[in-house]
């Protein structure tokens, strides 16, 4: 399998080889982070056009089909509209926090996109409680939504960022405790340990019933982290206009926009890495050669590909589900998915102690 | 500039955001910006914890004091206070008695500062394997802390617990 480190290792002596250690070091950071900005970036883009078009097969529409063949860059040309677009001055708002809502918004979906293992060998920070740290990273989200909220000086706003701010705390629990069952099956924090761990097998095969119930309860608590519908009530625009982003015009608007959809792709390639194996190619115990063959497709493409698979399903909720009411989503989180979650919890430690799994 | 010099810069740029920061946090007016300014605190204080390579403390940093109590200060502060709200003028008295308070902890802080010998300057150790953290935490041995854990896990049930009980609807 081609393993990405090479490429990383060469660029690495080639900065080595004419420049100090230090500063080797530092054009290192400042390339890593440029890379990551335009993934970040680019993904967000494809995302946007794959979400209107699924939507739009999903309402039997054609979507967007004028600019460019079938309409692929349409949303190059909504991000040059949006980037030239005016940022209207609000009166009687707190013009500091205003402005920086959206930026501890997106720092926090960067944050937690940078611990993503995309490939063999691709894979920024790789922390022994990696998986942790991105919990913790994602978290930083909720203050700047409510931040939003609060210095727009606008009813709506603030309902709205209220509304968001409990449904995402909520919410943030089942996650944890989902993500902890898939800890306890593996025995490790870290996300590469993680990822070769499931050599021999998807930890959702694996760990069998505990995993899938796990595995359900993720998707389902990683839609509503991310505000996505059928929980997207903080922007019920029949309701609160547009929510805690309201009054944000131009590209601060946009940064809010990039980090939703950037969080789905965040919450759904964790999704991959934790239950379906990451990079990891389909492989079965005892069938060598089906394995080798596997091997041959690139790990990125299997990344990718699953992360694809997860994101549909996301979509696929959206535009299937009514929307909840917020005691509904409120009752949903605390009344049943944290039960299920700590008994699921205890089910994976009896599983594991008495070695019940594949 | 060689690494150490790097580690130092990144080091002065997190001790000067602390500083300021810390500074702003009591100066300003507006509740709201006070809570942000900590929270800049806090994630510079979880930079120095990553910079030693400690990211269990650092990552602890973030889910707990950022991502947690800031949150709960914000959402109190949304809860009660309106914009209009602003600090009232504190009485001379008052203003007196915070003088030597602040005069008294500084001269504490210096007097400590100066005597405590400090250990070698840089963790040489590389990252605390996650195994390690865990068996401290839950363990009964000499230097495990089992005991402590479940202690403060009781305070925070009787936190809860008495949470309810004030906020329930007779």
């Amino acid at each position: 399998m081609f393993d990405f480190s090479t490429i990383t290792q060469w660029v690495d002596e080639l900065l080595r080889s004419f420049l100090p250690h230090a500063a080797a070091t530092l054009v290192e950071f400042i390339l890593i982070g440029l890379c990551l900005l335009v993934g970040y970036a680019v993904i967000a883009l494809v995302l946007i056009y794959v979400e209107r078009k699924v939507c739009a097969f999903f309402q039997c529409r054609i979507g967007p089909n004028r600019v460019g063949p079938y309409g692929t860059i349409q949303s190059v040309a909504d991000m040059i509209k949006m980037l030239t677009k005016e940022i209207i001055d609000i009166n009687h708002i707190d013009r500091f926090l205003f402005n920086l809502a959206p930026f501890v918004v997106i720092i926090a979906s960067v944050l937690a996109f940078g611990c993503i293992p995309f490939a063999k060998g691709l894979h920024v920070i790789d922390f022994n409680v990696g998986i942790f740290f991105l919990i913790a990273v994602s978290s930083i989200g909720i203050v700047g939504i409510l931040l939003a909220g609060w210095a727009s000086n606008n009813k709506y706003s603030l309902i709205g960022a209220m509304r968001s701010g409990a449904q995402m705390i909520s919410y943030e629990l089942s996650i944890g405790l989902s993500i902890l069952t898939v800890v306890v099956f593996t025995g490790s924090m870290q996300l590469s340990t993680i990822v070769e761990g499931q050599a021999d097998g998807w930890l959702l095969f694996r760990g069998h019933i505990p995993a899938c119930i796990a595995f359900i309860v993720y998707i389902i608590a990683g839609t509503a982290e991310t505000n996505r519908g059928p929980f997207d009530l903080p922007e019920a625009d029949s309701e609160l206009t547009a929510g805690y982003h309201t009054e944000y015009s131009g590209m601060h608007f946009g940064f809010f926009y990039l980090a939703e959809y950037l969080n789905m792709f965040v919450v759904a390639s964790v999704a991959s890495t934790l239950f379906l194996g990451g990079w990891m190619p389909l492989h079965i115990p005892g069938w060598e050669s089906f394995n080798q063959i596997m091997d041959y497709i690139p790990s990125i493409f299997w990344f990718f590909g699953k992360t694809a698979v997860v994101i549909f399903i996301i979509m696929w909720f959206k535009w299937t589900f009514p929307r909840l009411r917020i005691d509904q989503l409120l009752r949903l989180e605390w009344r049943y998915l944290l039960p299920i979650n700590l008994i699921n919890l205890f089910l994976m430690v009896i599983i594991v102690v008495f070695k019940l799994h594949f | 500039m060689s690494t150490a010099e790097l580690q130092e810069t990144v080091f002065f740029i997190l001790a000067t955001v602390i500083v300021v920061c810390s500074i702003l946090t009591v100066t300003t007016n507006r509740i709201l910006r006070s809570a942000t300014y900590l929270l800049f605190v806090l994630f510079a204080t979880a930079g120095i914890y990553f910079q030693l390579e400690y990211s269990f403390l650092g990552a602890v940093q973030l889910t707990i004091y950022a991502g947690g109590i800031i949150i709960l200060y914000v959402f109190s502060i949304l809860l009660t206070t309106t914009d209009k709200s602003k600090v009232s003028k504190l009485k001379n008295s008052k203003v007196f008695a915070g003088l030597i308070t602040a005069l008294a902890g500084a001269v504490i802080c210096v007097y400590i500062t100066l005597m405590h010998s400090f250990g070698p300057s840089r963790f040489v150790g590389g990252e605390i394997n996650q195994k390690v953290i865990g068996t401290a935490l839950m363990g009964t041995e000499k230097y495990q802390y089992l005991l402590p854990f479940e202690v403060i896990s009781v305070l925070l049930l009787t936190c809860i617990i008495g949470g309810i009980m004030i906020a329930r609807k007779r």
